[in-house]
């Protein structure tokens, strides 16, 4: 224990440097899955017969194993951030992707019918009903996909991306076990931490109509 | 008044749900479209705010053909309730009713004042019920919720998707004598489309009794109890509901000169062709003579004693005569 705090303080720099790239790499990977995968979420809800093939893709990444994906990834790409994000954006697409399909399908037939019925444009029905309605499924999805993110990210360290990776992967080739703890337990707590700060925010996202 | 014209709908996968239809659905009056499922009512009434096309054929609103009409206009001047009731859960009872208003811009306190006036309409405390969300309400509250959305945007036509059928019993007798109400004070242009024969008889001003695409007979509840065009229409109203609902003493007397007596030479009380069986007998009833003089244009035509008015009501009762 001694050991341990002792390796916090005399590597307090390195640990918040690599904290903070970890938590960059998390964020702008979930933040540009968010950006394609909620509208093509949205997209296929209209052109059902292409939802199940492009799901299946984004489903066929997820069984990658992520240090495989890194792996071929490196040739293409070389080393560095973009080679990490672009895998950890592969990987958050599908939660996110898939429940913001299920979440618009999910809405109630009948009331896209009244609203349509009454007038209102597909946007309209969109922006006013099936998003609303979706939001709680949405706000699941990308809280999958964050806490999924966050621990796949250690791996960036392999391609040269940095983050808490990094510190575990030292600790480990140098037997020192307090350093990997210094680099684990932070990747835990921010998994942690995203997570409840995420499921806060998905309670707030129910339409207050929705809770019991 | 909306009128079908020559209208046929065939769906992709080749079955036919209305064939050739034509029909005029009068203006103020509730029309029931009835038949058993399958029948293409559904269909006929989603043609009116274009959530079904015709194949063939046009339908026209006051004359004017809804074929040019932009749709999302059409469907705002044009109240509509579906079976499931499908209010907005996620939006108070506020914002599900000002729904349309909303859409058509209207000044946020004129919203505000319609939503009042319209639960006020069907008994829901404004005070109470403005700021709860439909899931707080029961299934009853929710579809009178249901109606007065539909009334809001003060649509002169409104269209019904049997929006009572998913309610229990009492709820359904309840918002049926309610809407029987209401158009007393709105007289709007109703469609209601249903499937329940007690119903359509209970509310309707006329009914479109429907059959595999085709319209089987149309006319007022009493037309179609007095007269079912054929066997079909005698078996979908029910026979004990035709004996049920046909008072004997409906009928004219003039539909039933033949049973009476022709000539008599006593002194007679007069009584109108157009009279009932049932005002013809309270009528000789007070009379001190044995025989009613029926007139007509003030002519005499016939005399009936008690005997006479008693065929004319068997007959009646057993469906004998045309």
């Amino acid at each position: 224990m001694r050991n341990f705090l002792d390796t916090l303080v005399s590597r307090q720099d390195m640990i918040i440097s690599a904290f903070l790239e970890h938590i960059y790499l998390s964020f702008v990977a979930v933040a540009i899955g968010i950006a394609i995968a909620l509208p093509l979420g949205i997209i296929i809800t209209r052109y059902r017969r292409y939802a199940e093939p492009i799901i299946g893709v984004t489903a066929v990444f997820q069984t990658i194993p992520s240090l495989a994906l890194f792996g071929f990834l490196v040739p293409i790409l070389g080393i560095g951030s973009p080679t990490a994000l672009i895998a950890l954006i592969i990987y958050a697409l599908l939660p996110i992707l898939r429940n913001t399909y299920a979440g618009i399908v999910g809405v109630d037939g009948s009331t896209i019918e009244a609203g349509r019925g009454m007038g209102m444009t597909r946007t309209q029905i969109l922006r006013q009903i099936e998003l609303p309605l979706a939001l709680p499924f949405i706000m699941a999805g990308i809280r999958t996909a964050t806490v999924l993110t966050v621990g796949i990210a250690t791996l960036a360290t392999f391609v040269g991306a940095g983050g808490l990776g990094d510190i575990i992967y030292r600790g480990l080739q140098s037997y020192n076990n307090s350093l990997v703890l210094a680099g684990a337990l932070p990747v835990a707590f921010l998994a942690i931490g995203f997570d409840q700060i995420l499921k806060w925010i998905e309670k707030r996202a129910t339409p207050k109509g929705l809770k019991t | 008044m909306i009128r079908f014209e020559n209208v046929t709908k065939r769906f992709p996968d080749g079955t036919e749900a209305l064939k050739d239809i034509s029909l005029v659905l009068p203006t103020h009056e509730l029309t029931a479209v009835i038949g058993p499922s399958g029948c293409g009512k559904t269909t006929l009434m989603k043609m009116i705010n274009k959530l079904e096309k015709p194949t063939a054929g046009s339908i026209y609103i006051d004359e004017k053909p809804i074929n040019g009409m932009d749709e999302v206009q059409l469907r705002r001047s044009i109240g509509y309730v579906i079976q499931r009731i499908g209010l907005f859960p996620h939006m108070t009872i506020s914002d599900n009713v000002a729904l349309v208003p909303k859409l058509l811009e209207w000044p946020k306190a004129k919203k505000e004042e319609r939503v009042r006036e319209l639960l006020e309409l069907v008994g829901l405390d404004p005070a109470i019920y403005m700021d709860r969300y439909p899931l707080e309400l029961s299934g009853g509250q929710q579809q009178r919720v249901g109606v007065i959305r539909a009334l809001a945007g003060d649509p002169n036509i409104v269209l019904m998707d049997e929006p009572f059928s998913a309610l229990d019993p009492i709820s359904r007798e309840q918002l049926q004598d309610e809407l029987r109400n209401l158009q007393q004070t709105i007289k709007k242009t109703i469609v209601f489309v249903t499937h329940d024969m007690d119903e359509a008889l209970k509310i309707a001003d006329s009914i479109i009794l429907m059959r595999d695409g085709q319209v089987e007979q149309t006319g007022t509840p009493q037309q179609l109890i007095d007269n079912p065009a054929n066997e079909f229409v005698r078996n979908f109203i029910g026979v004990e509901r035709i004996n049920q609902k046909r008072t004997f003493g409906e009928k004219r007397l003039m539909e039933f000169l033949d049973l009476f007596t022709a000539d008599w030479a006593g002194d007679a009380k007069k009584i109108s062709a157009d009279s009932s069986i049932e005002e013809a007998f309270l009528q000789l009833d007070e009379s001190d003579q044995d025989y009613l003089a029926v007139v007509q244009d003030g002519r005499i035509i016939a005399y009936a004693n008690d005997r006479d008015l008693l065929k004319a009501a068997l007959a009646k009762e057993t469906g004998v005569l045309a």
